[in-house]
């Protein structure tokens, strides 16, 4: 199906992207496309209806018509003939960017994936790079029909070769897109669907200044904490300050738990929250160092909880903070549950009340 | 390498047409539809079989690629006996497929690009990649031994028809570069079932990059026979669904696969886009040593195509010619000996094996997480070689 449907209004703004001014999700991200492909030649872009279309959802507007369609070009309709074609075309000297349309449109590509993507330069003891970005529309929250509202960052996370990253702000959409294009190993590049809306008002040119900036100060996969080259790889952020728990959050669910503590606020509780931004590698520092600051920590991610990132995060907070938690770590998730039709998706994603009533179970002693 | 035709007339291989179809000026079916048997030159009798498109290619090229069929049937025996010594994990033996392994690398130039299968050793062998580093999959110290970059030779693919997406990949690359290169992709039989075949095939054409697919078709997939993978006329019939010339060649006749799959580079190479050709051939050996192939064939289907065999044919056209001579006979015979030496004296010995290589590669820049890995395996080495002491 094509999803125009899905759209609500174009994500992207009419003004020209200079000077400050409100930038949506997608708008950012169509400009950091546009700069890395600006940037370096061998950047590409293809995919499904990524050409004149731009994208079902705009992301690469303007590109076939600014870079012409050996630089951005739609394919047959077929995922794993996208991802093997990108396999080789980074062998041979490109950097690809492809477009996996939604989360669940990817899975036929998931063999090229794990078995290629992910091990290619470890097979060959780092003689083959693939410097290539896999861009993934993922979850849901737009009332998306079956098979368009998948999260599926654990498959990608359990796979060794693969850093995983998922922005949740528009300055991050910007940054860590080009990040992910100028990084010398393959990145699946979440992008939370229900977040292209989403403006803040910045200066697009302080932007790419900044991206400059950071092309200077090395890979950044050492995932230390400090945040000296501007990475982002291997880095949360500290989303919200705060001293009584801490909510551990990444992509779609960061705008919640961040409401989530707005909300605690005004009843007294100071909640911090994290934005992981990468699944793969994870800042163990940031987050420990929250935790162990605040003695409480919920994790926040909207994918089934079983086996899933959340677990992992639980797990790691469990093992590096045990002597400093006051109660166990706690996660909101997603039920166990195929993602559900858009009637009752409500019912099932991680919600403010939900988040609020999970940290007043975190045995508080004013409880 | 190049064979020129001798005739280009009615050629389907020849020509710079930016589309298939206008290549013959004929009818597309005509020009699509490959040879109602597949194409021979050396009968297994050794006598030259006259074919209007395909040239005979000359006696020095022949008598090069003979001495390579030996030396590739010798690779192929030494290395089932490493794995008897135990020194190799595996391997799957290509005897009796040697002419097509011998043609896929010597039709290419060394710009050109080969996309090798597990089956493949002897291809990769004869490209001139180290032996040594072409047997460290099979020999388990690492997932592949020598740099594909630098040789253009991708690794061994394990999955089947993966790879082939991958050559379309380094082909469109090349086509965007403005690099005069070829890629030559390999499959087996039962590859052609799989989802990346159909991929592969149609993005080639479509996107019409400089492709040559060829199908080792040796009849079994493991233990299922061929009719049990596919009811088209021939696996080269595929080839007309996407739009792309098909070929059928016999796989044992090692002057024919020349000739053919010459042709299809060479029209690759002048922008004719992709062709697929269908080696007939037989797998004589089991799968793998893990393999019982006497519980889905009989010895007497294999012994069919003992008089069928690539070298003996071949042998017999060039001592026809007197291009082989006893003393040729001999220096071939002594070259693939001092090849399988080099295989012995190299699997004999113990590979460097460090455990640390565990977090190698997996990342350009070892995350957090992997440095902590790596330390604790330091520490339990440690322990270990203190608990020796």
């Amino acid at each position: 199906m094509t999803d125009t449907a899905l759209r609500k209004e174009s994500p992207l703004t009419d003004a020209s992207p200079s000077g400050v001014q409100p930038l949506t999700f997608a708008k950012a991200l169509n400009a950091a496309l546009a700069d890395a492909m600006e940037a370096d030649p061998s950047v590409v872009v293809f995919g499904e209806d990524v050409g004149p279309l731009g994208g079902v959802f705009r992301i690469t507007d303007g590109l076939t018509a600014r870079f012409g369609e050996e630089r951005c070009f739609d394919t047959p309709l077929a995922e794993s003939g996208i991802m093997g074609m990108a396999v080789g075309m980074a062998m041979n000297g490109m950097r690809p960017v492809v477009e996996m349309q939604f989360d669940a449109f990817a899975y036929p590509a998931f063999e090229q994936v794990v078995s290629h993507v992910a091990k290619m330069p470890n097979r060959t003891r780092g003689k083959v790079k693939l410097p290539l970005v896999i861009r993934i529309p993922y979850a849901g929250g737009i009332g998306g029909v079956e098979h368009h509202c998948d999260s599926s960052e654990a498959y990608y996370a359990h796979t060794p070769g693969l850093t995983v990253l998922t922005p949740a702000t528009v300055r991050d959409a910007y940054l860590m897109l080009r990040e992910a294009i100028r990084f010398p190993d393959p990145v699946v590049f979440l992008e939370p669907k229900k977040l292209y809306w989403s403006k803040e008002t910045l200066d697009l040119e302080e932007l790419r200044a900044a991206a400059a900036a950071a092309a200077g100060g090395g890979t950044g996969s050492g995932g230390t904490g400090s945040d000296t080259t501007g990475s982002a790889v291997g880095r949360a952020v500290v989303a919200r300050s705060g001293t009584d728990a801490t909510l551990i959050t990444y992509g779609p669910s960061v705008p919640t738990a961040l409401a989530a503590a707005a909300a605690a606020a005004e009843e007294g509780r100071s909640l911090e929250v994290i934005d992981v931004r990468s699944i793969v590698p994870f800042d163990d520092e940031t987050v420990t160092a929250s935790v162990r600051k605040t003695g409480r920590a919920v994790v926040i991610a909207e994918a089934p909880g079983f086996a899933s990132v959340a677990s992992e995060i639980v797990a790691r907070v469990q093992e590096r903070c045990f002597h400093s938690l006051a109660a166990p770590v706690r996660r909101v998730t997603g039920f166990d549950v195929p993602y559900p039709a858009p009637k009752l998706e409500h019912w099932y994603l991680p919600s403010v009340d939900r988040i609020l009533d999970t940290v007043d179970e975190l045995q508080w002693e004013d409880a | 390498m190049t064979i020129h035709s001798e005739s280009s007339t009615g050629n389907q291989f020849s020509g710079s047409m930016k589309h298939a179809g206008a290549d013959t000026g004929g009818s597309v079916e005509n020009f699509m539809l490959p040879s109602a048997h597949p194409v021979q030159l050396v009968d297994p009798e050794g006598q030259h079989v006259h074919n209007d498109r395909y040239p005979l290619p000359d006696g020095p090229l022949l008598l090069s690629a003979y001495e390579k069929l030996v030396v590739g049937r010798r690779i192929n025996e030494q290395a089932n006996a490493l794995v008897r010594q135990g020194r190799m994990a595996v391997y799957p033996s290509s005897h009796g497929q040697e002419a097509c392994q011998v043609a896929a690398a010597v039709v290419l130039d060394p710009t050109d690009w080969l996309f090798p299968t597990y089956r493949d050793t002897v291809a990769v062998i004869t490209r001139g990649v180290d032996p040594l580093e072409v047997l460290t999959l099979l020999r388990g110290d690492w997932h592949a031994g020598y740099d594909p970059r630098h040789h253009r030779t991708a690794t061994q693919a394990t999955p089947l028809a993966t790879q082939l997406l991958h050559a379309v990949g380094v082909a469109h690359a090349a086509k965007l570069r403005g690099e005069n290169t070829v890629v030559l992709a390999l499959c087996g039989d039962g590859a052609t079932s799989e989802g990346d075949f159909h991929e592969a095939l149609n993005f080639a054409a479509v996107f019409h990059v400089p492709v040559v697919f060829l199908i080792q078709n040796n009849e079994y997939a493991i233990s299922v026979p061929l009719k049990h993978q596919s009811v088209a006329p021939s696996l080269a019939h595929k080839a007309i669904g996407y739009g792309m010339p098909g070929e059928r060649v016999d796989g044992n006749d090692l002057a024919a696969m020349l000739s053919v799959l010459s042709k299809a580079v060479e029209r690759a190479r002048d922008g004719g886009g992709p062709v697929l050709v269908e080696a007939h051939t037989y797998r004589m050996q089991a799968h793998t040593n893990a393999d019982d192939p006497s519980r889905y064939r009989s010895q007497s289907d294999v012994d069919q195509w003992v008089p069928k065999d690539p070298i003996t044919r071949l042998r017999t056209y060039l001592g026809n010619l007197q291009l082989l001579t006893e003393k040729e006979e001999q220096r071939i015979a002594a070259a693939a000996e001092e090849m399988a030496g080099v295989l012995r004296e190299g699997l004999n010995s113990e590979p460097d094996i460090h455990p640390a290589d565990l977090f190698e590669y997996v990342y350009t820049e070892k995350t957090s997480q992997l440095r902590e890995q790596a330390a604790q395996l330091s520490e339990e080495l440690l322990r270990e070689e203190a608990g020796n002491d």
